[in-house]
């Protein structure tokens, strides 16, 4: 099922908490909801699930309005609040079982979908115990198998990997990315590379409003603009390097890192590239290559640039 | 709580001041008055956590946003206390076996007075779930909805003494103890129980008119 959201806007009392904002997920795509605290990603992610509703603008899941057919949606929802609110009294079969009850699931499907959900989510030693007597990642993995259980359409998960070990994180996030092959995924974070190593786009929203939409690689396109590239080379002297690499007609500045200036960074000038020509350069001087790496934009810093106005 | 319940009904049912023995009737009627009071503490106890608890640990997200609407989880919540207290009138059944074995009871009134009590106790438990809905807080919703529940109890049956007319009618109405108090004596009147369910009706919508208000879209 599609997601379109159109305008949504939303104020608490007089603040503006989502401000007019539009974006279209796909069946079959992972969204990666990013912003700083209190941009906005949980109480789109609240209007979504029909928890809280807009103020404005639509929102259309499927073939289906949230304002008219919440019954229907949220049933196509597994929803991940933050926090992770559990009913912590309950043992966590039991809890399962209530859950999948309250989505539907059938009684004879049932068996089979809370095992499955407890073999996905690692649950297998605790599944007897009560969940307050859990630690915080495996409340989170319960977290995670409770939005799940019913085979949902749509995922939606605030911050999903929160309070989880590495292993862990690695494995839910592999779950994450084989969901989002046939379903619909909006997940948030803070975690960075997170969202690149799972998601298929990214969306940063500030103070309400969306201020990037992309793949990781757009964004990085649109930030860096020009090419930068480490260069280590041996087997000449530094001034000699500089002024070779200086009289390539694509570079536009070289700036030596380490003191015997054999270690460079090197600037391209907008849209061309000069790997090959150093390369060549080289060969000709009978020089050694020793490195030649392209310095990538980290995400942290788009992330920064964007929002920190 | 049910313990407690039992106990302190118990109590006064067998032990203390006018009871079973000093009237020298078998009939429940001390039984009656003392739950009558024991149910307007009880039932804000059993009430109070219903909707509270789950707006503080926000677990009200979670399962509003399953396939359950608003209005069920009030009713359901409702309900449920409902029960609780059906099993706490049920194990009460007792006292009237042993009765029964004293002296000749009316039966007619003693069903009639468990009616009386289970309306009595749907009407505090939908104003204490609506209590409960106002505040994220226990203790102020259990104060909030034992204020309503004297409204009802004591002070429009005082008030109705202070006003003539259909002011005074109308307060007099209002008030819970003289529906409850023709109902355990074994009268049945259809607006006794029409005045219960309508308290029970009116303060569940209420409840979810409260509930929902995050869900609807404000100017």
């Amino acid at each position: 099922m599609d997601i379109i959201v159109e305008g949504l806007t939303k104020y608490y009392d007089v603040q503006k908490a989502v401000d007019d904002i539009s974006f279209t997920v796909k069946t079959g795509e992972i969204l990666g909801f990013l912003g700083p605290n209190g941009a906005g990603k949980t109480t789109t992610m609240k209007i979504l699930t029909c928890y809280i509703a807009a103020s404005a603008g639509s929102v259309t899941i499927g073939p289906h309005n949230v304002k008219d057919d919440q019954e229907i949606i949220k049933k196509s929802i597994g929803y991940l609040p933050e926090n992770n609110p559990l009913y912590t009294e309950m043992p966590v079969m039991e809890y399962l079982a209530y859950v999948a009850e309250l989505q539907g699931v059938s009684s004879s499907m049932m068996r089979e979908r809370i095992g499955e959900m407890i073999r996905v989510c690692g649950l297998n030693d605790e599944k007897h115990k009560k969940i307050e007597e859990l630690s915080k990642g495996y409340r989170q993995r319960v977290g995670l198998a409770q939005a799940m259980i019913h085979d949902p359409e749509i995922l939606i998960l605030d911050e999903p990997t929160s309070g989880l070990d590495p292993n862990q994180i690695v494995q839910i996030r592999e779950l994450i990315k084989s969901l989002g092959k046939h379903k619909t995924v909006i997940l948030s974070t803070h975690i960075l590379p997170e969202v690149e190593a799972t998601c298929d786009r990214i969306l940063i929203i500030n103070r309400g409003a969306i201020v990037a939409d992309g793949t990781a690689e757009t964004l990085r396109k649109q930030a860096q603009g020009q090419e930068l590239l480490t260069v280590k080379i041996e087997g000449g002297t530094g001034d000699q390097v500089i002024k070779a690499i200086q009289a390539i007609d694509t570079v536009e500045m070289v700036d030596p890192v380490s003191k015997d200036n054999l270690t460079l960074t090197v600037q391209s000038k907008a849209e061309a590239t000069s790997i090959k020509a150093i390369f060549d350069l080289c060969v000709a001087k009978k020089w050694y290559l020793m490195q030649l790496t392209p310095l990538e934009t980290r995400l942290e810093d788009i992330f920064r640039d964007l929002t920190l106005n | 709580m049910l313990i407690i319940f039992l106990g302190l009904s118990g109590f006064f049912t067998w032990l203390y001041g006018s009871d079973v023995f000093l009237v020298g009737q078998a009939s429940l009627q001390s039984f009656f008055a003392v739950a009558y009071w024991t149910l307007f503490f009880f039932t804000p106890a059993i009430t109070m956590r219903t909707i509270a608890e789950e707006k503080r640990t926000g677990t009200i997200e979670l399962i509003l946003t399953k396939a359950v609407s608003d209005w069920q989880l009030i009713v359901g919540k409702y309900l449920a206390c409902l029960m609780l207290i059906g099993v706490a009138l049920l194990s009460t059944l007792p006292f009237y076996f042993t009765l029964t074995n004293i002296g000749p009871v009316d039966h007619g009134a003693v069903i009639c007075g468990y009616l009386g009590l289970l309306l009595m106790s749907s009407a505090y438990i939908s104003i204490g779930i609506f209590s409960s809905c106002i505040s994220n807080n226990q203790i102020v919703s259990f104060l909030l909805s034992l204020l309503i529940g004297v409204f009802f109890l004591i002070i429009f049956q005082a008030l109705s003494s202070n006003f003539t007319g259909v002011i005074g009618s109308i307060l007099s109405y209002l008030s819970i103890s003289d529906h409850y108090q023709s109902l355990s004596r074994g009268v049945v009147d259809s607006r006794d129980i029409i005045y219960f369910v309508s308290i029970t009706v009116f303060a569940l919508m209420m409840a979810e008119s409260y509930l929902i208000r995050r869900n609807l879209s404000e100017k």
